[in-house]
Formats: C-alpha cells, structure tokens, sequence
C-alpha cells in the first residue's frame, strides 16, 4: 500500500467544501451589493433628467408607458413618455390618471404604498404570478397595465385606470371568464393604489419579460 | 413497546413526526380542493378561495416538512452525539409553542383570510408572500423556537461525539435559520421584495435543505444499511461542495425577470445547469452503497426507510435535476417563466427531494419507538410507496404537457396577455393535462391513507423476531 490518496481523504473534501461554500457565499454577496445598488427606486429628478432606472420612480403614473422592442437591447423594454428616435424613453409625454397628471413624489409613492399593502393584503399572489412570480390559476400581472382587453373595456368606463378600479372593487359582477375572481373587499382607495401600483409596475425594466406582449393579436387560435 | 429506551430526544422527534404526517394530510386535502377549482371553478368559490387553497396547500407542506426535518435532527442527534439532548425541557416547550402557533395561523387563514392594505394585516393575518405568508408575528415566533432548537443542536453536539454528519448539519442549519430573516422585512419595491424573497426560497430549497437531505441521508445509509461511516462522511463532504458550488450562485436563475441586471443571466445559467450534478451523485452514492453492502451480507434492517430513501434519490434528481434544469435556462425560461412549468418541476421536486426522505425517517423512528432489529415492508407500506410515488411521478407528466401548451400558446402565440393566458387555459390538451392532475393527485391521497395505516401498525405485522430488548435481557 502507498500513500492514502488525497481523493479518498474526508479532510480534503471537507476543506474544499468549506472553500467553495465561502467563495460562492462572498460572491453572492458582492453581486447583491451591485444588483441592490441597480434596483433602487428612482426619483422624479431621475425622470427629469431623462436618466432610466430599472425601477423608476412611482411618478411614472403621470406618462404614458409602453412596451418596445429596444434594437440595443433585442428585447422589448418599458417605453415611458414616449420613444426618441433611437427607441429610448423620451419621458415627455404624459397621460392622466384618475383625472390627473401631476402627481408629486410623495402623492405617488403614498399610493403605491397602499397599492401594495393591498396586493399583499388580499394574497394576489397566490393566483396570479407577479413579475411571473406566483400562482398560475389567473393571468400575469407584470405588464397588466398595457393588456390589450383594458384598452377594450376603457371607453365605457372613461378611461382603463377607471375600467380596472370598477372591476377590483367587485370582479364577479364585471367576471370574463368562468374561472373568475373572488370579491375580495377592495375598497374604492385601495383600488386606485392597486391600479397605480400596476401602471408602476409595468414601468419597471424585466429583461424583456414577457416577450411579445400583446404583439400577436389572435395568430392562431388554438383551441378552436 | 420499548419507548422507554428512547432518549428524550428520540421521544420529542415522535411529536414533531406526528404533527408532520398530520399537516401532510392537510397539504394533500387543501391542493386537492385547488385542482378542483381549476377544471370547476365554482367549486368553494366565495367559501374558500383558490388562492386561500393553494396558500395552505403550500405552507402546509413547508411546515411540515419543517416539522419533520426538527424532528429527524432530534432522532440523530442524541444517537449520533452519544448523549441525551441538551435542554430537552426547553425543547419540549418550543414544541407546543410552535404547534399551536401554527393552529392560530391555519385558523386565521381558513376564517380571516385576508384584510385590509394596511400593515396590521402583515403583522397578523397575511403577508401575501408566495411560501412565506405567514404573518409577522409567526414570523417572529418562528424564530425564537428555532433559535431554541439550534441551541439545544449546539449544546449537544458540543458536549458529546462530534460526527462529520453533525458537523455539516450544525452549519447548514444555522445558514437555514438566517436565511428566514432575509423574508422578514416589507418595502414597496417589489423587485427588491422578490429579490430577498429568493433567498429565503431558493436558498432554502435549493441549497440549505438539499445539504440537510444529504446529511440525514448519510445517516438513514449507516443506520439501515450498516454503511462505512467513513465513506458516508468523504461523500458528504463532496456533496457539500457540489450542493453548495451550484446551489448559492445558482439563485441566479430567478434574477432574469424581476427587475435584475442582465449578468444574472449568464451566472443563473451556468450555476443552475450545475445543479443536477450533485443529485446524480445522491443515487449513485446510495446505489453503491447497497450493492456493496448487501453484496457483503448485510442486510437492509429498515426495509422502508431504504425504500424510500432510494425513492428519495432519484426523485431528487428527476424532480429538482432533470425537470428543474429543463426550464432554467434563460432562452427557455423567458417563455416558461410564470407557467405550469414551475408547477410541474415543483411538485416532483418537493416530493422527490424532501417528502419522500422524511417519510424514510419517520419509518426510521417507527423501528425505533418498537425497538425492533429488522423493519420489513407490510403490504400496507409497500400500496403508500407505490401510490404515492407513481402518483406524483405521473401528476408531473400531467403539469408539464399542460405546461407545453401554456409556453407554446399563451407565451408562444399570444404573448402572455389576459386573452392568451385564458386561451391556454381553455386548450383541450391543457384540460386534459388538469384532469389527470386530479386523478393522480386522488391517487397520492390513497396512498397518503395507506401510509398513515402502516405508519400506525407495521411494527405490529412484523414476523416473530428477537426484539434489541430482548436481546439485552438475554444477554444480561
């Protein structure tokens, strides 16, 4: 018999887990101080100055928002205020919700605030995904703000914003499907968060997540 | 019955085991009544809510398994360590504390349900978090018993034999205990919220619990199989490495899409592609083990624990391995993402990785509690592991055809609006997909039955053999 073999020695590969267990933690470490650093919320002086945030500021709730393909990027990303020419944020054009467009700051974030306490209240997570994160029993939630139905539905309430409050405040009685969703207690306020809180939501850059968003409208149908 | 030779340990882990198997039963019932719902919505509706079922559903069977894990570490702790627990009263009352935490918190979510947006529904019915909606003060609650059960792990291991399997559960469970902080905290950035929120999920089921599952998998292997402990450790310490080298970068691949830079992309991608490695080596090890073993002569004394360690195994790398890695690359994930394809890949994986492992434990404890040298299979047990097993196995192949036609025509076709998302949803094929979910999933419930009943008499349809008691008086 040799030498024992380091290959078969308990203390190599206990000192190697612990290695590599340090490293990848430490790593991990590193990156989230970066990634956390990228995904604070931006201000109204963000917007001002023209500067995109991964996750601007809530005043977005002022501008029109939309969702392009960026040519730079090759994936679709949040367009707020209207597109330049080189396809960026131009964040001049405004849209009014609720009757307004010049929500402060402060008004801005109070509401988004309150929209998502209510999200959390009222478990939306636990039927719908998210940002894709959730249950899969009703529709993603990401880029509701920009689904083509709400554009449908808005003449008859005057508005999408007002269509989408109407409906979270008593969803059975506007139901569009069978599988519908429960009355979940929502008052008028808390609707108005929650509608806010999606117009923010769909502002925020997701790496092209969900592609082709109401780009394809009706290619195939498939369960005819 | 021969529980007075257990440790005090041993006895508190028979608490915990039987409040697991309980919440068990109610994760099965509370999904059952969500894939009703899915192919007939009114079922319950108003009454009971999809997302009130699947909320329990869930949790029920993170606590459980929580409950289950406590309890196996009570189990091994005390024979591993040669010494009776540390601050067993201590132990004791954490249990009951715990317990009846969780009944508040299911009676709150069954009758409350939901409250107002304001913080005080945080702080005492729901924080709305996927897996971890546990209100605040539970939160809270939950920490101080398992800062009692850490304690009483430390002392223990400190003042007895300190093994390489103790070794590495005394750090994984401290990085498991910390990591629940990291879920603790609200902030209106929901990209910052779904970022920390990763590592309590991830980190939990994608590293910390598989280290724990190789851990006390070592240990089902020397206790059954009467395995080479040094062998069992070298193993686990490699698992270790793998588990851990894959798993913490890994958490990449749930940054692509919520508001994270593009260098999760590559990371996430490389990292969770590694992550089958170590599961193929969870198989392997297990499979050499028993050949080496039973080829020299020994024979499995635990017949059902093996079986489903085994189950365990290569449920493990099928479920998490194979399924999780179909979907986890960021040019698949972009359309599978928020799709059936998660619920596929969960389900086989939770099962394969974590359910099927406790199961064998609680057998473990079972031939302990009667003190018998040899545990066979009962026709009883031998139904439960089929049932459940093929159950879950074919309940996965239902998810993941409906998942194929969710990604093809809600992602693929329509581009994931409300219209495509119901378009899916109404595909014959997807239907289909449901359908057998549910019948499967009736399928898993049998054999939940039947596993309850063996848990309950196999020690008693034993053949007439020499119990360890016996054998001590004899000798003595």
């Amino acid at each position: 018999m040799g030498k024992p073999s380091v290959w078969s020695s308990n203390r190599f590969w206990r000192r190697s887990a612990t290695w590599v267990t340090g490293v990848s933690a430490v790593l991990l470490i590193l990156l989230t101080f970066d990634s956390m650093s990228q995904m604070q919320m931006g201000t109204a002086q963000d917007i001002k100055n023209k500067v995109d945030k991964r996750i601007p500021s809530p005043v977005v709730i002022n501008y029109k928002i939309d969702y392009q393909l960026s040519r730079k990027r090759g994936h679709e990303v949040p367009i707020i205020g209207g597109m330049d020419a080189n396809g960026n944020s131009k964040y001049e054009e405004k849209e009014k919700f609720f009757g307004r467009d010049n929500y402060s700051e402060k008004e801005a974030r109070e509401l988004i605030h309150l929209g998502k306490l209510t999200i959390q209240a009222k478990n939306c997570m636990d039927c719908h995904t998210l940002l894709g994160n959730g249950a899969y029993y009703a529709p993603d939630l990401t880029k509701a703000w920009l689904d083509p139905n709400w554009n449908t539905l808005a003449p008859a309430y005057g508005g999408k914003e007002y269509a989408m409050a109407t409906f979270l405040q008593n969803p059975p009685a506007m139901a569009m499907h069978e599988r519908k969703m429960p009355n979940l207690g929502i008052t008028k306020k808390e609707a108005k968060a929650v509608v806010a809180y999606l117009k923010f939501m769909s502002a925020i850059d997701t790496n092209g997540f969900p592609r082709n968003f109401g780009k394809i409208k009706g290619a195939v149908d498939a369960w005819k | 019955m021969h529980g007075s030779n257990l440790y005090e340990g041993q006895k508190l882990a028979l608490k915990y085991f039987t409040v697991a198997i309980v919440l068990f039963g109610a994760q099965l019932l509370f999904g059952l009544f969500a894939a009703i719902q899915f192919m007939y919505p009114n079922f319950l509706f108003g009454v009971l809510d999809f997302s009130i079922n699947r909320m329990v559903h869930i949790n029920a069977l993170v606590v459980w398994l929580l409950y289950a894990m406590i309890g196996a570490v009570y189990w091994l702790l005390p024979d591993e360590a040669g010494r009776e627990v540390v601050g067993i009263k201590l132990g004791n009352l954490a249990f009951y504390v715990l317990t009846a935490a969780v009944a508040v918190v299911v009676l709150v979510y069954l009758f409350i349900q939901i409250g107002p947006g304001k913080e005080s529904t945080i702080w005492f019915i729901t924080e709305g978090r996927e897996y971890i909606e546990a209100p605040r003060w539970a939160d809270i609650g939950i920490v101080v018993v398992v800062l009692i059960f850490l304690y009483n792990v430390y002392a223990t291991v400190m003042s007895g034999r300190r093994t390489g399997i103790l070794a590495v559960l005394m750090a994984d469970l401290i990085a498991l205990a910390g990591l629940y902080l990291a879920g603790m905290f609200y902030t209106d950035n929901i990209a910052v919220d779904q970022y920390w929120w990763w590592w309590v999920v991830h980190l939990w089921v994608e590293a910390t619990w598989e280290v724990y599952v190789a851990a006390v998998g070592g240990y089902i292997l020397i206790k059954t199989l009467n395995a080479n402990r040094k062998v069992v450790e070298m193993w686990l310490w490699i698992e270790v490495a793998m588990m851990f080298g894959s798993g913490i970068l890994g958490l990449g691949h749930h940054y692509f899409w919520i508001g994270t830079p593009e260098y999760w992309w590559e990371i996430g991608a490389l990292f969770s592609a590694l992550e089958p490695v170590p599961l193929v080596g969870l198989f392997v090890h297990v499979l050499y083990d028993w050949g080496k073993e039973t080829g020299k002569g020994n024979k499995i004394t635990n017949v059902p624990a093996f079986s489903w360690l085994t189950v365990e195994t290569f449920g493990n790398f099928l479920g998490a391995g194979v399924w999780g890695f179909m979907h986890t690359l960021p040019q698949i994930n972009l359309y599978t993402h928020g799709t059936q394809w998660p619920a596929a890949h969960g389900h086989l994986a939770f099962f394969g990785a974590y359910v099927a492992i406790m199961i064998a434990a609680v057998y473990l404890a079972i031939q302990g509690k009667a003190g018998l040298k040899e545990l066979k299979m009962t026709k009883a047990g031998w139904w439960a592991i089929t049932l459940i097993t093929v159950g879950v196995l074919l309940m996965t192949v239902s998810l993941t055809i409906a998942a194929y036609v969710q990604t093809m025509v809600e992602r693929g076709m329509y581009g994931a609006t409300w219209e495509g998302f119901f378009a899916a949803q109404n595909n014959e094929w997807f239907w289909q997909g449901m359908c057998w979910r549910l019948v499967t999933g009736l399928m898993v419930i049998v054999g939940y039955i039947f596993l309850v009943y063996d848990l309950l008499t196999c020690t008693k349809k034993q053949p007439v053999q020499e119990s360890e008691a016996e054998v001590a008086a004899a000798a003595a």
